[in-house]
């Protein structure tokens, strides 16, 4: 019987011939933790990893990106805890100046297609994007695969989602990813692996994978797998037969159609992911703020098309335009291309790399109703600020910002 | 050596002849006694805020097993949630389903929970003693689902981190 594509992964990794629903043992490639949670990974370790709590120091790091360089003393605090531990134990820290640690993983080819990935980020699913797995951990797990270089996990059951056709000119992954929001909601993929496939992922860059892979822990689902296509391998200089793929004969517990034929851009309304709606249904709504960054949408695909977007044209009068590159890489590539002269002019705050918007305060919060556009992945009430905020894409932010009420990107290049 | 197979007298947890769905860690272990580390100090808040099982911690004792609905230990991610059933020296929870969390933390720290997909209140008496064989996947008579592999691991071993130092022999 043709296997999926995570069974064929953990498989590779310990899992023996497991099948959905199977609790097994798998070994970790990379084994991480962050600013969050991390400073309770070394507590774990300092109270139960014995004389040897690291199995191999060459795969166990920590990323700070949280609250980056930290603004209040408990965050100052853990983080330099964990720097100390790491400095004891030989273990590499990617410390408050290099990004969104899922971000920089995959930067540095260490998430590659195949491999597995845990830490304490809930977005650490992303690494779906790249064919590979991930999976965000509790700080007694993430301890344990530090020390073990395993963790267990229950297999989750695989089903498939066929996107069909192509969406409008103007339309980004950030809107074929809400529109798997709008379709499945936060219950019916919860608790799966989703492997996805169609047209448009077969041609997507590997940017376009990210964002659409980030949105899996909104949709509920354990993770969303894409299979790389030729731009992904590409990034990874790897050929087709070292990526792991499922069989073409798997069998799935359920397959979907989702027809994004001639899709425009949407957005997500407050108070949830899923309340997705046509961005066109809120043109009059006006705008006091822009995010643009996060683990969704910070890479640098996104920045650059949002400096082509914004290049010549400046922010509305009273609105504040945020952008935060997800990695030290990425801010390095925007300042020596010019590409942050473009966003500085147009009126942009530009912060440092990191997690930014969805980080408590490190970009600024919201005040009680204030509307904020954000390109990040979760709206819940009081997660970025006490406004009301608006998921979309590049596009609309910029165009937002722009034309300071909630618009698409079509609309911006009438101005 | 911990036994797979044990007997004990069963709480049946159930209101209105239904066994009770969500019962949530802030009904297994209030949030108003979260500053408590030490668990022998734990087991006396054990249900004390599930309407209708108040008295749990007073009435219960060592070697009694609990069954519940689905959905058991929804909610936060506390680990005194699973703690105050060791400290009363409860030895297993069997419910329909568990809470996400709650199962990892349980497994984790070598407490048997255990699914039994289709449990049912009328299938039992309130405090019946009954074997419990989580190796053969048996309740009395009923079927449950063993024990997986994994799970076992980390039972013997007594915990998580118990378990990667036999990975190390």
């Amino acid at each position: 019987m043709g296997r999926t594509l995570i069974q064929k992964i953990i498989s590779k990794h310990g899992g023996g011939e497991c099948a959905g629903g199977d609790v097994v043992w798998m070994d970790i490639d990379n084994r991480s933790a962050r600013d969050f949670a991390g400073a309770n990974v070394v507590g774990n370790l300092e109270k139960y990893g014995g004389d040897s709590p690291i199995a191999d120091p060459e795969k166990t790091f920590f990323t700070f990106d949280c609250n980056v360089p930290a603004n209040t003393i408990p965050y100052a605090t853990n983080q330099h805890r964990i720097r100390l531990y790491a400095r004891e134990q030989h273990l590499k820290v990617w410390d408050v100046n290099a990004g969104i640690g899922s971000h920089v993983v995959i930067e540095e080819g260490l998430a590659k297609p195949g491999t597995t990935t845990i830490g304490t980020d809930s977005h650490l699913n992303i690494m779906g994007a790249v064919g590979a797995f991930g999976q965000g951990m509790g700080d007694v797990d993430t301890a344990f695969a530090f020390k073990s270089g395993k963790i267990w996990f229950q297999v989750p059951e695989s089903v498939k989602v066929t996107l069909k056709g192509m969406p409008a000119p103007g339309t980004e992954a950030k809107d074929v990813a809400l529109a798997m929001l709008r379709e499945f909601g936060s219950h019916t993929l919860l608790g799966k692996s989703v492997e996805v496939q169609g047209e448009w992922l077969d041609q997507a860059e590997l940017s376009d994978c990210i964002t659409f892979a980030s949105l899996g822990t909104e949709l509920g689902a354990i993770i969303i797998l894409l299979p790389p296509n030729q731009k992904v391998l590409d990034a990874f200089s790897m050929k087709r037969e070292e990526a792991v793929y499922a069989d073409d004969d798997a069998v799935y517990e359920k397959e979907y159609t989702l027809d994004i034929t001639g899709l425009t851009p949407l957005l997500a309304a407050p108070p949830n992911p899923h309340n997705v709606h046509a961005v066109s249904e809120y043109a009059d709504t006006k705008v006091d703020g822009v995010f643009i960054g996060s683990c969704t949408n910070g890479s640098y695909a996104d920045m650059a098309y949002a400096a082509k977007l914004l290049k010549g044209r400046k922010v509305a009068d009273g609105v504040m335009l945020k952008v935060v590159p997800a990695t030290r890489t990425t801010w390095m590539r925007l300042l020596h291309e010019g590409l942050l002269a473009d966003l500085f002019d147009a009126g942009a705050i530009v912060s440092n790399a990191g997690c930014g918007g969805c980080a408590s305060g490190q970009i600024g919060m919201t005040g009680s109703g204030e509307v904020q556009i954000s390109t990040s992945n979760r709206n819940f009430t009081g997660k970025q600020g006490k406004g009301d905020t608006y998921l979309a894409g590049i596009g609309t932010a910029a165009a937002s910002a722009v034309l300071g009420r909630i618009a698409s990107v079509n609309e911006l290049e009438e101005v | 050596m911990a036994s797979l197979k044990i007997q004990g007298r069963l709480w049946v947890l159930q209101r209105n002849g239904e066994l009770i769905s969500d019962i949530d860690t802030d009904m297994i272990f209030h949030n108003q006694y979260l500053a408590i580390t030490d668990i022998a100090k734990m087991g006396q808040y054990a249900f004390d805020n599930l309407e209708g099982f108040k008295d749990f911690a007073k009435l219960a004792k060592p070697g009694d097993i609990v069954l519940a609905g689905d959905n058991f230990g929804s909610g936060s991610s506390r680990q005194q949630a699973v703690d105050c059933f060791t400290s009363l020296g409860v030895k297993a929870v069997i419910a329909r389903s568990y809470g996400a969390i709650y199962k990892r933390n349980a497994i984790n720290s070598a407490f048997p929970v255990i699914t039994m997909p289709d449990a049912k209140a009328s299938d039992f008496s309130h405090l019946e003693t009954v074997v419990l064989d989580m190796e053969k996947g048996l309740l009395r008579d009923r079927k449950v689902e063993p024990m997986s592999g994994v799970q076992k691991d980390i039972f013997f071993a007594g915990g998580l981190f118990q378990y990667a130092e036999t990975l190390k022999k």
